[in-house]
């Protein structure tokens, strides 16, 4: 029982980190329509940036030079800036030019955002895995071990915390602030919303800096996880499944999507893997997504569609 | 002034029905033909023959593949890797369990193992739609490669969890292997390119064709004239499974010759067909070909001029590469959404006009 509940816990701790990186494709998805493949990549370079203004690390040299280094909180609000700048730049220069073209060529366009990003990262602050030490605690957490006999990452509680808050001012400012309304305008109808005078370009700018945002605290948690490194960008992967379970557009759905996936995912490891011979990681979250996908095709907390001819 | 249809009349539904009506078109195209057959094969040195008209070919079959499912009926798919993968793994099987086999019939064959597992993923296309279909997909790409990888049987059990394909002869000549010649390669692949481009054109102006493009352009009203989207979704998801399927075990048999499940048929191959087939032109036959050259001589090129002509270190250029490739595809896309093929029809009808446009 012990174990099923601590699978369980670290399951649902699993989520969370999903989560983190659905809720990024969520927002882009919401206000303008566009698929973001690159959401996986925009973690891993928000991690890299991260590491590279903590060490100190002078751009496209990949030399440290410790005199550069930032303490974290400056490191932070400087990547946030770069993120910021990353996401005004996307807008000026392709989103732009884009406006009004289909679904796929929207998202093919973020896929090759997402080469650009990827070599980008490595050319400016090389390839090799970072470790990025914020002081976060780890190691397991003594009074659930102690009282329970629970093994629980100490980590995985701060980013469920920190998945909390976001979340949490996410939803305050989506639906408190004027720019929330207007962004929950363009959402919900572009024509309608450029014709009351909303600046469709400014809104997407907002929408990419906060995915950018979202990304650095999918980057912070999972490289303090696992260092800094390309595999990073492959939770993008992961992130899929959770978004159709829970919807595309749907900021709930992406945290229930993923704590579902996660404990689902945890459970086929623990229990079904051995029989057929493991590491049904990979497949089975699809398999469980496209099995609720069949039951509702918008996934659990998407909008229903409704076709007209 | 020379690309001109003044004087040349149809006198026959036939005539008018053609797939090249205009007689420029068609002498193009029968040039082109002669010249990959008769010249190509031995005027081009083997390692070019090997690094870029093979996989231009196999590249070209697949987003043929894929430009069916994606460009004509609408159905996005991120599987065509694993699809490759299921072509590949049947030809293996199939060439190892009867030697004396044609390689032309393992192919087909393999190519409909491929379309029968491909509808079988296709089925869910007929409750689930757009992105939400293209990431169902993904559930066959991920299971696929899991398969190859869990699966002794597919690999006879081999221990290295590579698939080599074994020594074959086509009417006589070696095809396999390093041993064989890159030409006489070259010109079976050509050959089987050729045939089924040309079956893939008439497929796609006829009835099927029609009621894949009718339900790419709105379901519902297809439904209401009279499609059946079962039928048009699941063949579209079959004969597309069919090339890609076919363009795997070619990949496999004839060019790689050794393969080995995620690392030749991960998800990375699946993106590298999208590109080629939204690069080319969606919903063109010619515009699958002009992509999959693109992509196939765009890093040779790249890393010619970065790291041949600009000294530049392998590591850096690699990086780079991947920066530029990603910059070419998002300037391609604000330029001609509408892909290379587009560009190659505009530029047709401005020579139709020169010298003289107006």
């Amino acid at each position: 029982m012990l174990f099923f509940v601590e699978t369980v816990t670290s399951g649902l701790l699993a989520g969370v980190m999903y989560s983190l990186v659905a809720l990024g494709f969520v927002l882009i998805f919401k206000a303008s329509g566009v698929f973001n493949f690159a959401q996986g990549v925009m973690a891993l370079f928000a991690g890299l940036t991260l590491a590279g203004f903590l060490s100190g690390t002078v751009p496209f040299t990949h030399q440290i030079n410790s005199a550069l280094a930032m303490p974290p909180w400056l490191a932070i609000a400087a990547t946030v800036l770069v993120m910021i700048a990353l996401a005004i730049l996307i807008e000026r220069a392709v989103l732009r030019y884009l406006v009004n073209q289909e679904p796929i060529i929207l998202f093919m366009m973020t896929l090759g955002l997402a080469y650009v990003l990827e070599g980008a990262g490595d050319l400016l602050w090389g390839s090799d895995v970072k470790v990025l030490d914020l002081g976060l605690p780890s190691g397991a957490n003594d009074w659930l071990l102690d009282n329970f006999g629970l093994y629980v990452d100490q980590l995985e509680i701060v980013a469920a915390v920190v998945a909390a808050a976001l979340v949490t001012a996410l939803a305050i400012f989506f639906q408190k602030t004027r720019i929330g309304r207007a962004l929950r305008a363009v959402a919900d109808d572009h024509q309608a919303a450029l014709s009351v005078g909303i600046s469709l370009n400014t809104i997407w700018a907002i929408v990419w800096s906060a995915a950018g945002i979202v990304a650095l605290v999918a980057g912070i948690m999972w490289g303090a996880k696992s260092g800094i490194q390309f595999s990073l960008s492959l939770i993008a992967l992961k992130a899929l499944p959770v978004l159709i379970l829970g919807g595309f557009d749907s900021v709930p759905g992406a945290i229930v999507g993923g704590l579902i996936i996660g404990v689902g995912e945890k459970l086929a490891e623990v229990y079904f893997g051995p029989l057929v011979g493991g590491a049904v990681e990979n497949w089975f979250a699809y398999m469980l997504a496209l099995v609720f996908l069949l039951v509702r095709p918008e996934g659990l907390f998407g909008e229903k569609i409704i076709r007209r001819v | 002034m020379f690309y001109r249809e003044v004087g040349q009349f149809k006198s026959s539904y036939a005539a008018d029905q053609a797939i090249f009506p205009i007689a420029q078109d068609r002498w193009f195209v029968i040039g082109v033909l002669l010249i990959a057959f008769l010249v190509v094969p031995f005027f081009v040195t083997d390692y070019t023959l090997n690094a870029v008209y093979l996989p231009f070919l196999i590249f070209g079959l697949a987003s043929l593949g894929l430009n069916i499912l994606t460009g004509y009926c609408g159905q996005l798919s991120f599987g065509t890797g694993a699809f490759m993968g299921v072509g590949a793994y049947s030809a293996f099987k199939l060439t190892t369990a009867m030697p004396e086999l044609n390689l032309i019939i393992v192919f087909l064959a393999a190519g409909l193992i491929t379309a029968v597992v491909g509808m079988l993923f296709g089925l869910p296309s007929l409750r689930i739609k757009g992105f939400y279909l293209a990431v169902a997909t993904l559930a066959a790409q991920f299971f696929l490669v899991w398969l190859f990888y869990k699966w002794d049987w597919l690999r006879n059990y081999s221990a290295t969890g590579q698939i080599t394909v074994p020594p074959r002869r086509f009417f006589g000549v070696l095809m396999t292997g390093q041993a064989a010649a890159p030409a006489a390669k070259y010109v079976l692949t050509l050959a089987m390119v050729t045939v089924l481009a040309l079956g893939a054109k008439n497929l796609v102006r006829g009835r099927y064709g029609r009621s894949w493009m009718a339900i790419r352009d709105m379901d519902v009203a297809a439904e209401l004239i009279g499609i059946r989207p079962l039928i048009a979704k699941l063949s579209a998801f079959g004969v597309s499974s069919f090339y890609v399927g076919v363009a795997g075990a070619m990949m496999f048999v004839v060019w790689l010759g050794a393969a080995e499940g995620g690392d030749t048929f991960g998800i990375q191959n699946s993106f590298l067909v999208l590109f080629m087939i939204i690069i080319g032109g969606l919903g063109t036959i010619l515009g699958s070909f002009l992509g999959a050259a693109f992509l196939v001589l765009m890093p040779i090129a790249l890393k010619t001029v970065m790291v041949d002509a600009l000294g530049l270190s392998a590591v850096f250029a690699k990086h780079l590469e991947y920066v530029l490739m990603g910059l070419l595809i998002i300037f391609f896309l604000i330029l001609e959404p509408h892909g290379l093929a587009r560009l190659w029809q505009i530029a047709k009808e401005k020579l139709r006009l020169w010298p003289f446009p107006y």
